[in-house]
């Protein structure tokens, strides 16, 4: 975009080779750059951007699972949600969640990617391990961990000989479904730190060892350092994932809202309004307000990032 | 010469280090704790259903048997549903790299009227999933008359803004005397695309390709949103729902959980170096 023009206008190059390869490039681009983009923008016209005019729409009004019938209602939906004591809940379980999810997943990515990286033996076993149960689906990790939390028959009491009603219990049902995300999810943030370290520079620690860093100080203040936007990165999308947490949740409750509704998120608080509530106007304008709460999460990270950029320099 | 030099290279793959000591021993306990679950769920689904649910648990089955296995295979849908989950990830990893290498191009290298508002909209685009826009997007989806179809579980799988994004940001990368060698020999932008740029991405294309199919493998959300059909569903749908439906037979749904991860772990152990390569490549430039 900007960049591009900027480049085409700044090229220092022989001059007038630049203004004759400009000219191809912008004639080229001018026939087919549109073409490039359509079969995308076809697709993302229709599933994306159609779905979110349509559930601002539809949010307006109160229309049911057939769409038959809906009658515009203003801001009623907003309104109710608003002062929907059901929906602060579940807002709250998904936040607690988050809260609870993202510094351990960063501290425990970070901790198996220093592991991988530094074991000089067996890499790829490393890897492998740590990395394996991202591969399975996220219902199979429920299902697992249900299974392992079973009071009586399953692992967990068993190996640390206690009897905690992990599913059960309203103070031990969330841990129950963290513990789970974390096993099931530390693989790919740990796969990210794994790539980062490994595309830090050899040389600037050969530098810090000839200064006499140790092993310590060279973590503190070349690894850390070099790995922070990396770490800006995985924390975003673990935010951005977590807020959005539903399939192994559901699963270990049995598709159920866990004891005392104390598992119940945002993602499954819609799901209940639009199909078994079958209010899908209510349920649009839900949807919009957990859309607008994800793009401020999103925005806020930009507008961090980029203070964080005009500070630098 | 030879006697320095062979040290260096041998020195730090052999030594075992006091520091190489701890780091082993510890980075095998976390692996035992990581792994030990996985190994908990295949020697389960080798006990009889009777002995799965024993109280108290044990680690190994005392018969060895293939009978959950094999329960699964002849009574259940288990097959149908490995089945469509290979066909719905194929299609949607096929139609994802071809359409997100197209877009993601036209968007670095490409002008048209209109771009940087598009572009925009796209970025806008990665705060979107169906779990945010579930109940719109099935809505539209019911519209088009495709509940219940092929078409609806793939489709809508196939717009991600995030892929066209990454390969956007890499192709950004490219040096551009690089095609305008190839413009000057008089040849067209399709040409260069597939000639000169494509072939310069495969490690940025590998990498979106295997996150997509992971991801549409593994996707649970939206298939359970648009088809309640057993015929229909896919590995990990039916798994969560058919199969935890009427009591939980335990050494079968473990057998099922790890039909469904088999697959994914064989493309990983054999691509699992071009898959941090992929990553350092392009989940990087996320940022």
């Amino acid at each position: 975009m900007t960049t591009a023009s900027a480049e085409t206008v700044v090229a220092p190059a022989p001059a007038r080779a630049a203004v004759g390869t400009a000219t191809v490039r912008r004639r080229q681009g001018l026939q087919h750059g549109g073409w490039f983009v359509a079969p995308f923008l076809a697709l993302f016209a229709l599933f994306v951007v159609w779905p979110l005019l349509r559930g601002l729409w539809l949010s307006l009004t109160d229309a049911n699972i057939s769409g038959d019938d809906a009658n515009f209602v203003g801001l009623d939906n907003y309104r109710e949600a608003l002062g929907d004591d059901l929906m602060w809940d579940s807002l709250g379980h998904s936040a607690w969640f988050t809260l609870l999810v993202v510094p351990c997943i960063t501290v425990l990515a970070f901790g198996l990617a220093m592991l991988a990286h530094h074991i000089e033996r067996g890499k790829w076993l490393w890897r492998l391990c740590f990395f394996l149960p991202f591969l399975l689906p996220s219902t199979v990790a429920g299902n697992l961990w249900q299974w392992l939390f079973n009071p009586g028959t399953g692992m967990v009491n068993h190996v640390f000989g206690i009897e905690t009603p992990w599913l059960s219990d309203t103070s031990y049902a969330m841990l129950a479904v963290v513990i789970c995300t974390l096993w099931w999810t530390v693989g790919f943030s740990f796969l990210l730190y794994l790539a980062a370290l490994q595309g830090i520079p050899a040389h600037l620690y050969e530098a810090a060892k000839l200064d006499g860093a140790n092993a310590w100080h060279r973590m503190v203040h070349i690894t850390l350092p070099m790995l922070r936007n990396i770490t800006g990165l995985v924390i975003a999308l673990q935010i951005l994932a977590s807020l959005q947490v539903f399939d192994q949740a559901v699963v270990m409750m049995d598709f159920g809202p866990g004891p005392e509704d104390s598992t119940r998120t945002f993602v499954q608080f819609t799901l209940e309004e639009g199909f078994t509530a079958y209010r899908v106007g209510y349920a649009s304008a839900i949807s919009i307000i957990f859309f607008v709460l994800i793009a401020a999460v999103a925005l806020g990270r930009m507008w961090l990032l980029r203070n964080r950029e005009e500070g630098g320099r | 010469m030879t006697t320095a030099a062979a040290p260096i290279r041998t020195k730090p793959r052999r030594s075992w280090t006091p520091s190489q000591i701890v780091l082993t021993l510890l980075g095998t306990a976390v692996a035992v704790v990581i792994v030990s679950p996985l190994a908990w769920a295949l020697f389960t689904s080798l006990k009889s259903e009777t002995e799965a649910v024993e109280v108290p648990p044990h680690w190994l089955p005392e018969d060895w048997t293939g009978q959950a296995w094999s329960a699964m295979f002849e009574t259940g849908n288990i097959t149908n549903w490995f089945v469509n989950s290979l066909v719905v990830s194929v299609c949607v990893t096929t139609v994802v790299l071809l359409v997100s290498a197209l877009a993601g191009y036209g968007f670095a290298r490409t002008e048209f009227r209109g771009k940087a508002a598009l572009m925009g909209v796209v970025m806008a685009g990665l705060m979107i999933s169906p779990a945010v826009l579930g109940v719109p997007l099935f809505t539209t989806v019911q519209q088009m008359g495709m509940v219940e179809t092929y078409w609806g579980l793939i489709l809508p799988q196939c717009a991600p803004a995030a892929m066209v994004y990454i390969l956007y940001k890499f192709f950004q990368g490219i040096p551009r005397e690089l095609e305008e060698a190839a413009f000057i020999d008089g040849a067209g932008r399709w040409r260069v695309f597939f000639t000169v740029i494509l072939p310069l991405s495969r490690p940025s294309l590998a990498a979106v390709g295997i996150f997509t199919f992971i991801s549409s493998w593994n996707n649970f959300l939206w298939p359970y949103m648009v088809t309640n059909n057993p015929d229909l569903m896919t590995m990990p749908n039916g798994i969560a729902t058919v199969m935890n439906s009427y009591g939980i037979q335990w050494a079968q749904l473990m057998a099922g959980g790890l039909m469904a991860g088999l697959p994914l772990i064989i493309v990983f152990v054999f691509f699992q170096r071009q898959i941090v390569a992929g990553v350092a490549h392009t989940g990087l430039a996320g940022q």
